[in-house]
C-alpha cells in the first residue's frame, strides 16, 4: 500500500498517460484499419495488394521493432521533433490497424450475398445498399472482435513506457529503481491495466446491447 | 472477387473508372515511397556505407548469434507455453471445483496484464541474472493461458459421445483426456496454436528491454555503437532486422496454413472453425 500512497502523484500520472495513449492510438487504428479494410475490398487491384502487403507487413512485425521505427525513422522522413507520445502512439495505432482492417474485412464478408442482391434488385443504390443494408450487419459482426483488439492495444501500450512515454509500465520501471519490492508495485501496475481493459470491454458490452436485434 | 457484397460486375463505365483509379492509387502509393526515399537519401540513409557495415565479419556473427538467442528463447517458451496451455486446460475442465478456480483465476490474470509487466516483474522480482529465463517463463506464462483456453475450446469441440463412449468403455478419466478428447483438441486446434507461437516468437522480441541480447537488443547496439558518416545506421539496421523478423514469423504462418489445408483434405477430423472465439484470442498479438 506504501509504495502507492508514497508516489500516488507519479502513478496518476502513468495511469492517464496509459489511458490517454490508448485513445489516441485506438482512433488511429480505427480509422487506419477502416480506411485500409476499404482498400482490400475494392475493385481496384493495386489498392487491393496495398492493403494486402500493410496487413501482411505489420502483423508479421513484432510491436517493439515498429516503436523502434516510429522513434528512429519517422523523424527522419517526415516530422522532426515529434512528441514521443504521439510517436508512440502512431506505432500502436499502425500495429493495430492491422487486425482492425482483418476485423472489418471479415465482418463485411458475413453479410450474405444475397442481402446485397435483394437491395439492388428492389432498385436501392450503391450508398443506400451500404448505408442501409450491408454496414449496420457488418457494424453488428465486427464490434466482438473489435473489443477484443482494443484491449489488446491497451495491453500493448506497455511497451511505449519502455520507450520513454508516460504510461503505468514506466511507473513500474521507476519504482523498481526505487527499491521498492516488486510484488506490491506489480499488483498496483496490473489494476491499473484491469480497470482499463475492463472499462473497455463494459463500453463495446454497451455498444453490442444498444445495437441488438432479434435474428 | 466477381462476387461481392459491396459491388456488381463492373460493366464498361465502371470499367474504365477502376482503371483511373488503380492508376491514381498506383502512383499515389508510388508518389508516398518516392517522397520517403529522397528524404531518406537527403539524410545520407542510404549512402552505399550505411549498407556496407553489414559485410564486418563482427556484425555478421553479431547478427547470427542475435537469431540463435531469439530462437533459443523462443523455443524454451513455445515447448513451455504448450506443457502450462495443457496443464491449465485440464484444470479448467477438471472435476475438482478448487482446481477448476484456481486455474480459471491463473489464466485470467495473467491474459489480462500486459506481458511486458509480466516479463519485467519476473526479472527484477527472481531472475535478475538470467534474462533469458526470465523472458521465456514470461513467454510461457502468458502464451500458456493463451494456448489454455485455445485447448478448452478444442476439447469442447469434439463431440459429446466420443468422451461418453470412452467412459462406456470403462476407461479411466485421464484415459479418456489423453487418448480420445486431447488428440482431438489438437488436431482440430493446430492452426490456431501455430499462430499462438507466430505471436510468440514475436513476442521474444520485449527480451531487450530485461537486456536480453535478442535480435531487437543487438539492432539497438549495433545501432547505437556504430558510427558512419555522423550518423547512426538506424534505418539500414532496423531494414535489415524487420526483414528477418518478418521472414521467421512468415515461415511459422506459412506451416500454419499448410497444417490447416492438409488437415482440411482429411475429412475424419474435427471442423476446426466452430470455435471462432479462440481464434480471435489469438490473432490478437501482445
Amino acid at each position: 500500500m506504501n509504495v502507492l500512497l508514497d508516489n500516488f502523484p507519479e502513478f496518476r500520472d502513468g495511469f492517464i498517460g496509459t489511458v490517454s495513449i490508448t485513445a489516441v492510438s485506438s482512433v488511429i487504428a480505427l480509422v487506419l484499419g477502416v480506411l485500409i479494410a476499404g482498400l482490400r475490398v475494392s475493385p481496384v487491384p493495386p489498392l487491393r495488394i496495398f492493403g494486402t502487403a500493410w496487413v501482411t507487413l505489420l502483423r508479421n512485425t513484432p510491436l517493439t521493432l515498429l516503436f523502434l521505427v516510429s522513434f528512429f525513422v519517422v523523424p527522419e522522413i517526415f516530422f522532426p521533433g515529434m512528441s514521443p507520445f504521439l510517436l508512440g502512439s502512431l506505432a500502436l495505432g499502425f500495429y493495430t490497424s492491422s487486425f482492425v482492417c482483418e476485423a472489418v474485412r471479415s465482418g463485411i464478408n458475413t453479410v450474405p450475398l444475397g442481402q446485397a442482391e435483394a437491395a439492388r434488385s428492389i432498385g436501392m443504390t450503391f450508398s443506400q445498399t451500404l448505408r442501409i443494408i450491408v454496414l449496420p450487419q457488418a457494424t453488428r459482426t465486427v464490434i466482438p472482435p473489435l473489443s477484443s483488439i482494443f484491449i489488446a492495444l491497451t495491453k500493448n501500450s506497455a511497451i511505449a513506457g519502455a520507450f520513454s512515454v508516460t504510461e503505468l509500465f514506466g511507473w513500474q520501471k521507476l519504482m523498481s529503481d526505487r527499491g521498492y519490492a516488486i510484488t506490491p508495485v506489480f499488483i498496483w501496475v496490473a489494476l491499473g491495466y484491469l480497470v482499463v481493459t475492463f472499462a473497455i470491454s463494459g463500453l463495446f458490452w454497451l455498444v453490442e446491447r444498444r445495437m441488438e436485434v432479434a435474428r | 472477387m466477381s462476387a461481392s457484397v459491396l459491388y456488381d460486375t463492373p460493366g464498361p463505365k465502371a470499367t474504365v473508372r477502376n482503371r483511373i483509379y488503380a492508376v491514381v492509387g498506383f502512383l499515389a502509393i508510388l508518389a508516398l515511397l518516392a517522397l520517403s526515399f529522397v528524404r531518406l537519401s537527403d539524410k545520407g540513409h542510404l549512402a552505399p556505407e550505411m549498407w556496407d557495415i553489414f559485410n564486418y565479419a563482427g556484425i555478421r556473427q553479431n547478427i547470427a548469434d542475435a537469431v540463435l538467442a531469439t530462437l533459443k528463447a523462443f523455443g524454451l517458451a513455445a515447448i513451455g507455453s504448450l506443457v502450462l496451455g495443457v496443464v491449465l486446460a485440464v484444470g479448467r475442465l477438471s472435476d475438482h471445483k478448487p482446481v477448476r478456480w484456481l486455474a480459471t483465476a491463473f489464466i485470467e490474470l495473467f491474459r489480462s496484464i500486459p506481458l511486458l509487466i509480466t516479463i519485467y516483474a519476473i526479472w527484477v522480482g527472481f531472475l535478475t541474472d538470467y534474462s533469458m529465463w526470465a523472458l521465456a517463463l514470461g513467454l510461457s506464462v502468458y502464451n500458456g493461458c493463451v494456448q489454455a483456453e485455445v485447448l478448452r475450446a478444442g476439447i469442447n469441440s469434439v463431440p459429446k459421445g466420443q468422451g461418453e463412449a470412452a467412459y462406456a468403455l470403462g476407461m479411466s478419466k485421464t484415459q479418456v483426456m489423453v487418448s480420445v478428447l486431447m488428440p482431438q483438441a489438437v488436431r482440430a486446434m493446430l492452426p490456431t496454436i501455430i499462430s499462438q507461437l507466430v505471436v510468440t516468437l514475436k513476442d521474444t522480441s520485449l527480451g531487450f528491454i530485461i537486456l536480453y541480447p535478442e535480435l531487437l537488443q543487438t539492432a539497438r547496439l549495433i545501432a547505437s555503437n556504430t558510427q558512419v558518416n555522423g550518423q547512426y545506421p538506424y534505418v539500414s539496421t532496423i531494414i535489415v532486422i524487420g526483414a528477418i523478423y518478418i521472414g521467421m514469423c512468415l515461415l511459422l504462418s506459412a506451416l500454419a496454413t499448410w497444417i490447416e489445408k492438409r488437415g482440411r483434405r482429411t475429412k475424419t477430423g474435427i471442423a476446426a472453425t466452430v470455435n471462432t472465439e479462440p481464434g480471435e484470442a489469438s490473432s490478437l498479438p501482445l
